[in-house]
Order: structure tokens, then sequence, then C-alpha cells
């Protein structure tokens, strides 16, 4: 009895798995064929990229400013506080961006497109969708997919600007570093291998974000309090799955000697 | 050369895991006829609908819709039979993103239809036909429940399909806007010969469209056949389901007169 139990359990997730990777898959290549709805990928651009600006550039200013009145602590024992503009644009631009962006557009895109969707769907408004002809997946996730993809390093790269300025006037205001040493600093440390780690990493989230999103909410059942249980199991998955992509993609290049 | 039904569905089995919520069904529309579905919530009425539509693959059986096999057909190769279907759900099932407009041209946009000033006269038109035009710019939560049904008809009759189907049109409505909406499905059927399948709980909803038919003169329900102007009979036949299987197929007279206790106690 308990066997078969535990036997359902990993069974319904090698299903989740290969029914999430069929999703991706599927929405990735919908795009090169049409019907392509580029007015919903306009609109959800705006929702998903111009939507998450103000949280993003918040969050990236906040901790560069928190990143360099920690660094500067522990630099200043060792005499070397002028390091202060390499230690926060080496750690933003590889790491905190990357990742902090990412977990900002899970907590306010994948949690929206999840109970978006799952509403829909519990209202037979996706049913209704595939009634009148439609394909859910050209309409719905590919459009969604697409906005994150192409805004998710759009606002990474915003969010390393804005860290790094916060931690410019924490350099000047409490290390007393002038502005030109610290931007030199934050400058010369980064070489093409830090971009591109920098920049990998967006591309390689969007994905999850977006299709966990979707797949959570056209997988709601239950009524209204199911769109609640999609919602909150977005986040978490994508949250979880976000942070262990970060470590394989980190140690994958870390691996190759390009990092 | 015979025509083919409208729908035929031959002993179709759906599995909702381990439950059967169809069994054996088998049911045969004619083309321009109107087939009363009923039975008990949770019988399989929806799922029968939305086997018909394909929205839910049968687990055994044949599901044929103008003589052509949808069974085996994948999601995407069914959307052109879907266009010929127009289906009302029940609760509307209206977008909430979009404008009543919006909703009632997105099938034609659908279908590839750019021409605005073209979309925008269908859309008045089917917008007029079921009497909603002055509601065409507000969005759907700003529309009653009636309201909302007579959109979603517009919406699955802009495409002018030759079959449509209702899930529990008149569901939680009151009487004069249940009998508003009767008023709208026959005339759909009366005007248009439009092959109808309709779901419902309310005996009175079916025996209403299968005694009666739309005059354009009263723009009201009158008795069918039998008021010496012409008017002709309805073909309706009555579709009892229990417990997911067939357990009444017939017409109305026949289903009153029926002495099966069932039956009577579900007509009482």
């Amino acid at each position: 009895m308990a066997e078969g139990a535990i036997g359902g359990y990993f069974k319904r997730r090698v299903l989740a798995v290969q029914e999430f990777s069929d999703l991706m898959g599927n929405a990735l290549r919908l795009a090169f064929t049409p019907p392509r709805y580029l007015t919903d990928l306009l609109y959800q651009m705006d929702a998903i990229g111009f939507g998450s600006l103000p949280i993003v550039l918040l969050t990236g200013f906040s901790m560069g400013s928190v990143l360099a009145l920690q660094t500067y602590r522990t630099l200043a024992n060792f005499g070397e506080v002028g390091l202060l503009g390499q230690a926060v644009s080496v750690s933003f631009v590889r790491e905190l961006g990357p990742v902090l962006t990412g977990l900002m557009v899970v907590a306010r895109n994948s949690s929206s497109i999840a109970s978006e969707l799952g509403s829909m769907l519990v209202s037979e408004q996706v049913d209704a969708m595939r009634a009148l002809g439609t394909d859910p997946l050209r309409k719905l996730v590919a459009p969604r997919l697409y906005a994150t993809l192409l805004t998710l390093p759009l606002l990474v790269i915003l969010s390393d600007i804005v860290g790094m300025l916060g931690g410019s006037i924490v350099s000047v205001y409490t290390a007393h570093l002038s502005a030109e040493q610290y931007w030199t600093a934050a400058y010369q440390a980064l070489d093409s291998s830090d971009v591109f780690q920098g920049l990998i990493k967006p591309v390689l989230f969007a994905p999850v974000i977006a299709v966990v999103g979707c797949y959570c909410g056209l997988h709601t059942s239950g009524g209204t309090e199911g769109v609640g249980r999609s919602t909150t199991q977005a986040v978490v998955v994508a949250s979880v799955l976000i942070l262990v992509l970060d470590f394989f993609i980190t140690k994958f290049l870390i691996g190759i000697k390009f990092a | 050369m015979p025509v083919s039904p409208a729908v035929e569905l031959s002993n179709v089995w759906v599995f909702f895991e381990e439950k059967a919520v169809l069994s054996d069904v088998s049911l045969t529309l004619e083309s321009g006829g109107t087939l009363a579905l009923l039975g008990v919530t949770g019988t399989g009425k929806s799922v029968l609908l939305k086997v018909i539509l394909g929205l839910i693959k049968p687990d055994a059986g044949e599901v044929w819709v103008e003589g052509h096999n949808l069974t085996p057909l994948a999601d995407a190769d069914l959307a052109p039979y879907r266009r010929r279907m127009g289906m009302v759900f029940q609760e509307g099932a209206l977008f909430d993103s979009l404008s009543v407009f919006e909703n009632v041209a997105f099938p034609l946009r659908e279908q590839g239809m750019r021409d605005e000033a073209a979309i925008e006269q269908r859309v008045r038109e089917v917008l007029g036909f079921v009497e909603m035009e002055h509601a065409i710019d507000k969005m759907p939560s700003e529309l009653s429940g009636g309201m909302r049904r007579r959109v979603a008809i517009a919406r699955a009759t802009v495409s002018q399909p030759c079959l449509m189907l209702y899930d529990s049109p008149t569901a939680g409505l009151d009487p004069v806007t249940s009998h508003t909406i009767n008023v709208l499905l026959a005339k759909l059927r009366d005007l248009n010969s439009v092959t109808t399948l309709f779901v419902t709980h309310r005996l009175q909803d079916a025996f209403t469209l299968a005694n009666y038919v739309y005059s354009p003169e009263t723009r009201d329900l009158v008795p069918a056949g039998s008021d010496g102007v012409g008017r002709a009979p309805v073909h309706c036949r009555f579709l009892v389901l229990r417990d997911g299987k067939v357990y009444f197929q017939g017409t109305s007279l026949e289903l009153a007169r029926s002495e099966d206790l069932y039956l009577r106690k579900f007509i009482a």
C-alpha cells in the first residue's frame, strides 16, 4: 500500500517534469511557425519587463549599497578599501544582478502568470479559446515565454548598473573614496567572461520563470482555492529552480575555465 | 447521396483516472435537428459536449461531426472543425481582459480576418441579433449573468457555425432572462437552420425548445406546427444520461409518457 503510494508520487513527479519540458519545448518551437501573436508579445513585454522595472531597480540599488557597506568593513580590516569598486562590480555582474533580478521577476511575474492562467482555466476561458480554434500554447504561453526571454537580460543590465551606482554612493560618502577611484576599479575588474556569465544566466532563467508560471496556471484544479495554490507553487518552484540552476551554470562555467 | 448526421457518437467511453464518466454512449443528431441533453449534476453532460468539440479525447469509441471522424485528430488539426461549431459555456467563459467587442471579434481575427470595418460590421450585426449592441464597449465584469450568456452566444455564432452546443445556457438565471435566452436559441435554430445540442437541468426549457418555434413577427416563441400558418414542427429529441450512461432517448412525448420510475422522478 505504502509502496504503491510512493510509486504513484514519483510517477506524478516524473510526469510533471515531462509535461513541463514538453510545454517549454513546444512554446519555444511555436515562435517559428504562424500564427504569431505579436500584439500579445508586446503587451507581455510591457507587463513583465517594464512592469518589473521599479522593483528590480529598487532591489538592485538597495543590494548594491548594502553590499558596499558590508564589504567596506572587511576590506578596511586589510587596508584595501580601494578594491571596493571591484568587489561590488564583480559580485553584482556575475551573481547578484542575475539572481536577484530573477527572483524579483519570479515573485512578480511567475505568480501573476500562474494566477491569470489558473483563473482562465477554472472559468473555462482556456476551453473557450480552444473551442474557437485557438491554440492556448501559442496565444498564452509563447508570448509570455518570449517576453520574459527578451526583457530579463535588459532588466539584469539595469539592475547591475543601479547596483554599482548604489555601491558608488556608499563608497563616496562612507568609505570616502573618490567616484573616479570607485568606477575605475569597478570597470577594470570586469572582463568579458564576467559579462558573459552575467548575461547567460538571465537567458537561461527566463524560460524557467515564464514556463513554471504557465505550467502551474494551466494545471490548476480545485476552483479559486486551486488558483491560490498554483500561484504559491509557481513562486516556490521557480525560485528554487533559479537557485539550483544558478549553481550549476556557475559550476559549469568555472569547470570549462570560462569564468 | 445520403446526408451525414451533424453529430454521431458511437460507443464512447471517457475515464477520469479510474472512474468512467461516460460509458458506452452512442447518439445521432441529424443536421438541422435539436437534441436536449438531460441529467442530474455530475452525470457527464458537459463532458459529452467537450468530447464532441474534441476538448476531451474519448478513451474508446468514435466521434463523427458532419461525416468527419474527429477521434484520431490532434488538437491543431481539430481547429477547422471546431470553427464550424459554436459552444456556449455554462458561465459564458468570456475573456475577462477583452471588451465585449473584442470578445465577439476574437473568432474573426483568429480566422485571419484583417479588415477592421468588416469585423466591426459583423460584430455589430451579431450583437444586434442577441440585442446587446448597446454593451459593445463594456467589459465582461460589467455585465449581468444573462448579458454574459447573450454575448457568449454572439461570440459563438459570429463565424456562422452549423452546429451550436450549449452547456446549461439558462443555469442560475431568473425566469425572465431564461426565457430571453430560450428565444435566442430558438431564433438561431429556426432562422439560421443551426443544428442545436443543449444541456439543461431545467426540463421546462427543454420542453419549450421542443414544442415552440421562433416567430419573426412577434419576436417571441409560438407553438410549433399547431397554429395553422405552416410553422414546421421541431425535430427535437431528448437524451437522458444517468451515471454516464444513456438512460433514455426519444421524443418529448415519449419522455412525458414514460412509466419508468427514474424518469418519472426526473420530470416531476
